[in-house]
C-alpha cells in the first residue's frame, strides 16, 4: 500500500532499520503488537467481534440464513467468507467491486476455518435441501497491516460468539426467527493464522504497514488448538528457502498460543 | 476435502493409489512450446487430462498510462478456467474468486524471477487459459507459463516448475488428480525456483502436522526437478524447429 513518494522513503528507512536488527516500534522480530478483542459489539447481527492489532482494526459481523446446499455437499450447511476493503481505512481503498488483495483475504481465512473444521458443517442440515449458512463479513476498519491475523482472529471470535436464530417450521416452508436466538453453532477446534513478512534476509511477526510496504513477501500459516496446521498463502514475490519454512511453521505453532487465548 | 463425503472411494489399495501410481510418481506430462502464432511467447502443458494453453505477450506500453513504473516491467497473469473444461457442470466464463486469487499468486512468482530491471515502463501479460481441468490446474498452468515466457524470450532467474501434494488416505502423494483433490485431506500447491530451491508459491488446506507441512514442501521440490526437465526439453525441441526453418539464415 504504496500511497506516496514519503512511503517509499519510510520503507527505505524500514530496511535499514531491520539491517540492525531493530523495528520501526521497537519491538523483536517474533513480537506481535498489543492485541485486544472486543466481542459481540452489535445486536443485529449473529455474532461480530473487532480485533486491535495495534492500529489495525478488522470487524467481522456474522449472519446465518436459510440456504440451499451444493449439489455434491446434500447434507452440509454454507460457508461464506467476504471482505470489504472499506475506503474509511486507507486513502488507497476504494469503493466498488473486491479487488484482487481483499478476495485473497477472504479466501485465506475461510481455508482456515473450513479446513480446521471450526464450524461443524455436517451438523447444520434442517431438511432435505435446506441447510443453515453461516455467512461472515470481513470490514477492515483502519489498516496499519497485517490485516490477514487482525482478519482471522475478528472471524473466529465473531463465529465463536454467534448464536444460531429460532428455526420455525409452518407445515413445508421453514422460517428463521433472528429475534430468538439461543444456541451457539456447533463448533469444532479454533483457528489462528500467523503471517511472517520478509523484509530484506529478515523474517518479522505481525508487520506494521511501514514494514509491509518493505516487505518483499509474506508466509501465512493457519493453526488450531491442537497444534495441527490447516491452512497455507504465500503471498508476494519473495521466496522462501526450505529452512525458514520450517522455521515459520515452528514458529507458527509457538506463537498461535497467545492469540487462541484470546478468543 | 470432505471428510464426511459418503461418495468417497477408496485412494490407495494395497500401497498404491487408484491410477495406479506409486506415491510419487506424476501424471503423464508434455509440454509444448510455441503452439500460437500472435503470441510473442506460448505454451501447451497436457499433464494427466489437464490441458492448458498459456500466451505471453509483452513487454509493451503500459494502459493505462499512470500505472507504469520507471524502474522495471509491470507484470500481469491471468489465469481462468474455460466454462466447458470441467467434467460436471456447465461453469460460468471469465474470472471468478478463485481464479482471481491464483491469478494475484501466480503473478507474484513471476514478479520474482523475470529481470523486471531489463524493460522499465513496460508490461508483461501471462494468460493461462485452462480448457480441461484434472486436478492442479493452478501448478500446470504456471509450469505452462513459465514455458512461454522463455518461449518469448524473455530474461528469467530460472524456470520456475512445481507440482501439488497432498494427503490421501493418510498417506502424502505426490501430483494430485482430480479424484483424489476432491476426496483428500489435504492439497498443497507449490511452486519453486530450481535453481535456488527457494518457494516461490505455496497454498494449502487441510488438516496437517507441522511435520507433514514440511513433507509436504520436500516432496514437492523434488517433483518439480521432474516437471523442469520436461520444460527444458520442450523448449530444446522448440529452439531445433526455430533453427531449422531458419537454417539457411542462421548459416
Amino acid at each position: 500500500m504504496i500511497t506516496m513518494i514519503s512511503d517509499q522513503i519510510k520503507a527505505q528507512f524500514v530496511k535499514e532499520l531491520i539491517k540492525k536488527n531493530n523495528r520501526p516500534d521497537g519491538r523483536q522480530f517474533l513480537e506481535h503488537r498489543s492485541i485486544s478483542m472486543q466481542k459481540n459489539v452489535f445486536e443485529n447481527c449473529e455474532g461480530s467481534a473487532i480485533c486491535h492489532l495495534g492500529d489495525t482494526k478488522v470487524l467481522a459481523g456474522v449472519k446465518i440464513d436459510l440456504a440451499t446446499p451444493f449439489p455434491d455437499r446434500p447434507n452440509e450447511g454454507m460457508l461464506s467468507v467476504g471482505c470489504e476493503f472499506s475506503p474509511i481505512a486507507h486513502p488507497n481503498f476504494q469503493a466498488g467491486p473486491p479487488g484482487e488483495a481483499s478476495i485473497e483475504l477472504a479466501r485465506v481465512v475461510d481455508r482456515g476455518i473450513r479446513a480446521a473444521n471450526a464450524i461443524d458443517l455436517t451438523k447444520l442440515k434442517i431438511a432435505d435441501g435446506k441447510v443453515l449458512g453461516v455467512f461472515i463479513d470481513l470490514y477492515i476498519l483502519d489498516h496499519n497491516g497485517n490485516l490477514t491475523d487482525a482478519a482471522a482472529l475478528a472471524a473466529m471470535s465473531a463465529v465463536k460468539n454467534a448464536l444460531v436464530p429460532k428455526i420455525e417450521q409452518d407445515g413445508e416452508v421453514y422460517k428463521l426467527n433472528h429475534e430468538e436466538r439461543k444456541n451457539k453453532l456447533p463448533l469444532g477446534e479454533d483457528v489462528v493464522t500467523c503471517t511472517f513478512e520478509k523484509i530484506g534476509e529478515s523474517i518479522v511477526l505481525d508487520a506494521n504497514i511501514d514494514e509491509e510496504n518493505a516487505s518483499s513477501g509474506r508466509l501465512t500459516f493457519g493453526a488450531t488448538t491442537s497444534g495441527l496446521i490447516c491452512s497455507a498463502q504465500k503471498s508476494g514475490s519473495a521466496g522462501f528457502m526450505l529452512d525458514e519454512f520450517d522455521n515459520i511453521l515452528d514458529l507458527t505453532l509457538e506463537k498461535r498460543k497467545e492469540l487462541l487465548k484470546l478468543l | 476435502m470432505s471428510s464426511s463425503n459418503p461418495n468417497k472411494p477408496k485412494l490407495i489399495q494395497n500401497g498404491k493409489r487408484i491410477s495406479g501410481r506409486s506415491f510419487t510418481d506424476l501424471r503423464p506430462l508434455k509440454i509444448t512450446a510455441g503452439v500460437l502464432k500472435q503470441a510473442d511467447g506460448s505454451a501447451m502443458i497436457e499433464w494427466g487430462k489437464n490441458r492448458i494453453i498459456a500466451a505471453v505477450y509483452g513487454p509493451h506500453e503500459v494502459f493505462p498510462k499512470f500505472l507504469t513504473d520507471n524502474r522495471k516491467a509491470l507484470v500481469s497473469a491471468r489465469y481462468v478456467m474455460a466454462p466447458f473444461s470441467s467434467l460436471e457442470d456447465h461453469g460460468r466464463s471469465g474470472p471468478n474468486r478463485r481464479s482471481i486469487e491464483i491469478s494475484k499468486v501466480a503473478k507474484h512468482v513471476f514478479e520474482n524471477v523475470i529481470l523486471t530491471n531489463k524493460f522499465p515502463k513496460t508490461i508483461i501479460d501471462i494468460h493461462m487459459d485452462v480448457v480441461q481441468s484434472d486436478g492442479g490446474t493452478r501448478i500446470a498452468a504456471i509450469t505452462a507459463a513459465s514455458v512461454a515466457l522463455a518461449d518469448a524470450g524473455i530474461p528469467m532467474k530460472d524456470l520456475v516448475a512445481g507440482v501439488a501434494v497432498g494427503k490421501v488416505d493418510g498417506e502424502l502423494v505426490v501430483d494430485l488428480d482430480k479424484l483424489e483433490d476432491n476426496h483428500g485431506e489435504s492439497d498443497g500447491a507449490v511452486i519453486i525456483s530450481p535453481r535456488s530451491g527457494e518457494v516461490l508459491l505455496f497454498q494449502m488446506e487441510g488438516l496437517l502436522t507441522p511435520d507433514e507441512v514440511k513433507r509436504t514442501v520436500r516432496l514437492a521440490s523434488d517433483a518439480a526437478l521432474k516437471v523442469r526437465e520436461v520444460q527444458v526439453a520442450a523448449l530444446k525441441e522448440r529452439y531445433a524447429q526455430v533453427a531449422s526453418e531458419q537454417g539457411e539464415q542462421l548459416l
